[in-house]
């Protein structure tokens, strides 16, 4: 006998299922009895029953599967058999995993003979806290569904009652992404609160010195101003440079010019262009554009021209970034009333000014908050630069030098095997979080700008 | 079709025979106007009867609309303007339009009215383009209201202010026609009045058609109307017969609110 968490699941959907045809039942007989008018129909009824029956022994099931197998192992090792354990590391998780895979049926022997005592200790424990929790499960199911059942009457207002519930539930789904998010900002900061006791944040934010060498002679320096400049060259200036003309006059075809069978086909290669896994922009940057461009700075007779340069990665970056601006734009464009451009053309503008003097500046602030969106998505991308801008912390305004960004930092400080609680790989966490704050802060002002863009015209 | 009575010796605008169609869908049906150069001209009739359609062809607006073909012969000033030789962006400049609701652009109200005479060329410098601007807010009764905030935004005005502030916009190109969709139909009676009154001092500066909704409007503004009915021109003549003394059933049918 083992704890079978699905079946069980589908025992209490089971019992609601009763519930809910005992609950509709009973309110049609007692309607009927009485003679009185029910307040809320019969299907309410039912369903506040299945809901009282399955929703705290569906709680209590999740609760237990993830607490019994540490309830089964702490009796396990109370045993006699257990006390013969190596007292710490792995070969005793090994073991214990062993003996639990045996006991429970996921294999038929013991690979490891240290377990084979283990097993019977296992099998009677599991065997206890299965019945314990089947049992208290059944107890809360029946206790939830009479309690409900006995509550039925006529004027009971299950209706409201169930109504409530259900927004509940509504409630909790819309707070699974939000709490997560929070979740993942508290690890972050926790983390970097170990290593800003390490170095001070101001170091971070504003050492010009970038050296997380441990074990080399001098100490470790964690200026960050060359990662953020980096970041700041691909993401948000060679990228946009590439993106932003050639994302809008995109959009401005595709609203103002093209014929509706164009759109229809080019919009969504355009969607498909922003499915594109990263890693393949990756490719493509390091190993096509990248020598490329180093062949021709070679050419100009520019200095330090680097196969990884800071160029490739942000011309790649910026056409990534295309079709989400010109997505931005065209809605953005798309939003201007259709009366702003008759007007415009009804007092003799071409098409061409009234695009340029009308449609643009009305939808400015619409691809400004677009811009932004794109910007926060480009210095959070992480595989293009990993693989085409280097990894060498250069402050230099030359793009075809090699430079690093924040993420292909990150990436480089937790590859490989590291001590948790050293400062170098400690200064990744660091990094996550001001890459984390300043995006947020960046989507935070584009969604108030395109809000408020939207409310201009309704 | 009775035209007999028309005295219109002059007409700013000719349109022969014209037809318009909405791909499959004819929307307008043989229609043959003329428009005096002096004269406010109503376009009256129900919902839907191709008023605004045929209004529209009048400018070449329906060029906008992908869909849409006009066939037949409309002249301004005897020139063809569906030719091939026609430049719609100078046919605009000389018919101009102001619409249903009112649209200024979300720019300064000085920049609202300079738009046009800016693309055209009209105003060789900053001084003359503040002649320009001045005067067409006046000629629109706007002036008073608006010149010392020039620079705010023409969106933040009332809905009356904005749509005056189209009519000035129209003006200030110096076009020869004021084609005016239901111009007041987004306005409240106040608004409405002003819109009316603006037309009058209007009248003789341009030769003014108006579709309008509002059969009271029709006879306080204009002198001539045309009604529209199901896509065809049943009746055309001077706004006192057409109210007074229509020749044509439907018409009366209309305008003693039986129907529409």
């Amino acid at each position: 006998m083992t704890f079978n968490a699905a079946a069980l699941l589908l025992l209490i959907a089971g019992l609601a299922l009763i519930g809910w045809l005992a609950g509709r039942a009973r309110s049609n007989l007692l309607a009927g009895r009485a003679g009185a008018k029910l307040h809320s129909r019969p299907q309410y009824h039912g369903w506040y029953v299945a809901l009282w029956l399955f929703a705290p022994a569906a709680l209590f099931l999740a609760v237990w599967s993830s607490v019994s197998p540490a309830l089964i192992t702490n009796q396990v090792l109370a045993t006699e058999a257990a006390q013969s354990l190596p007292s710490f590391g792995f070969e005793r998780g090994a073991i214990l995993s062993d003996a639990r895979a045996v006991a429970q049926g996921q294999q038929a022997d013991v690979r490891l003979p240290a377990a084979a005592p283990l097993v019977k200790p296992y099998a009677d424990a599991s065997h206890k806290y299965a019945w314990i929790g089947i049992a208290a499960m059944l107890a809360l199911a029946l206790a939830g569904g009479l309690y409900a059942f006995t509550r039925i009457k006529p004027d009971f207002r299950a209706r409201t009652r169930v109504e409530k519930i259900v927004m509940l539930v509504l409630l909790l789904a819309s707070l699974v992404a939000i709490l997560t998010t929070f979740g993942i900002v508290l690890s972050l900061l926790f983390e970097s609160i170990r290593f800003f006791r390490l170095v001070s944040p101001a170091e971070l934010l504003f050492g010009t010195e970038w050296a997380p060498t441990s074990g080399a002679p001098q100490p470790d320096t964690f200026g960050g101003i060359p990662l953020f400049w980096g970041t700041i060259l691909i993401g948000a200036i060679i990228a946009m440079i590439v993106a932003i003309p050639i994302g809008m006059m995109t959009a401005v075809y595709l609203t103002q010019y093209a014929a509706p069978r164009v759109r229809q086909w080019v919009k969504p290669c355009l969607e498909i262009l922003a499915g594109v896994p990263t890693v393949v922009y990756g490719y493509f940057a390091a190993l096509t554009v990248a020598p490329a461009l180093r062949e021709f700075a070679v050419m100009l007779g520019i200095p330090n021209a680097s196969t990884e340069s800071a160029l490739a990665a942000g011309i790649v970056m910026g056409v990534m970034i295309i079709p989400f601006v010109s997505s931005m734009a065209d809605d953005s464009i798309n939003a201007v009333p259709q009366a702003m451009r008759d007007g415009s053309l009804a007092l003799g503008a071409t098409p061409n000014e009234t695009i340029r003097q009308v449609l643009i500046p009305a939808a400015l602030p619409g691809v400004m908050g677009g811009i932004l969106l794109a910007v926060s998505r480009a210095i959070g991308e992480t595989m293009i630069v990993v693989m085409a801008a280097g990894l060498s912390a250069n402050m230099t305004a030359n793009p075809f030098a090699s430079v690093t960004t924040v993420t292909a930092q990150i990436v480089k400080l937790l590859t490989g095997d590291q001590e948790f609680d050293s400062a170098k790989t400690l200064a990744a966490f660091a990094l996550g979080l001001v890459l984390f704050i300043v995006t947020l802060l960046l989507n935070i002002v584009a969604l108030r700008i395109v809000k408020r863009y939207r409310e201009a015209y309704e | 079709m009775t035209q007999d009575d028309l005295t219109i010796a002059d007409p700013k605008m000719k349109a022969h025979g014209v037809n318009v169609f909405y791909g499959e869908k004819q929307a307008i049906n043989d229609v043959s106007i003329d428009v005096g150069t002096d004269l406010v001209t109503a376009f009256i009739g129900p919902s839907g009867c191709g008023k605004s359609t045929f209004l529209r062809s009048l400018n070449r607006m329906n060029d906008t609309v992908a869909s849409a073909k006009v066939t037949g012969q409309i002249e301004l000033d005897g020139e063809d303007i569906y030719a091939p030789s026609m430049d719609v962006v100078q046919l605009r400049a000389r018919v101009g339009m102001v619409f249903q609701k009112p649209n200024p652009f979300p720019k300064s109200i000085y920049d609202n009215v300079g738009y046009g005479p800016r693309i055209h060329g009209l105003a060789p410098n900053k001084a003359d383009l503040d002649v320009i601007v001045e005067r067409a807010l006046v000629r629109a009764g706007l002036w008073d209201e608006v010149k010392d905030r020039l620079a705010e935004s023409g969106t933040a005005l009332s809905g009356g202010q904005q749509q005056r502030l189209c009519i000035a916009r129209a003006i200030a190109v110096d076009p020869e026609v004021i084609l005016m969709d239901e111009p007041c139909s987004a306005l409240d009676p106040i608004a409405t009045a002003k819109i009316e009154e603006l037309i009058h001092e209007l009248r003789g500066k341009y030769a003014i058609v108006i579709v309008t909704h509002n059969m009271q409007q029709a006879a306080r503004v204009s002198q001539r109307t045309a009604f529209f009915h199901l896509g065809t021109l049943v009746e055309y003549g001077k706004t006192t017969d057409i109210f007074t003394n229509p020749k044509q059933e439907r018409t009366k049918d209309y305008i003693t609110g039986r129907y529409g």
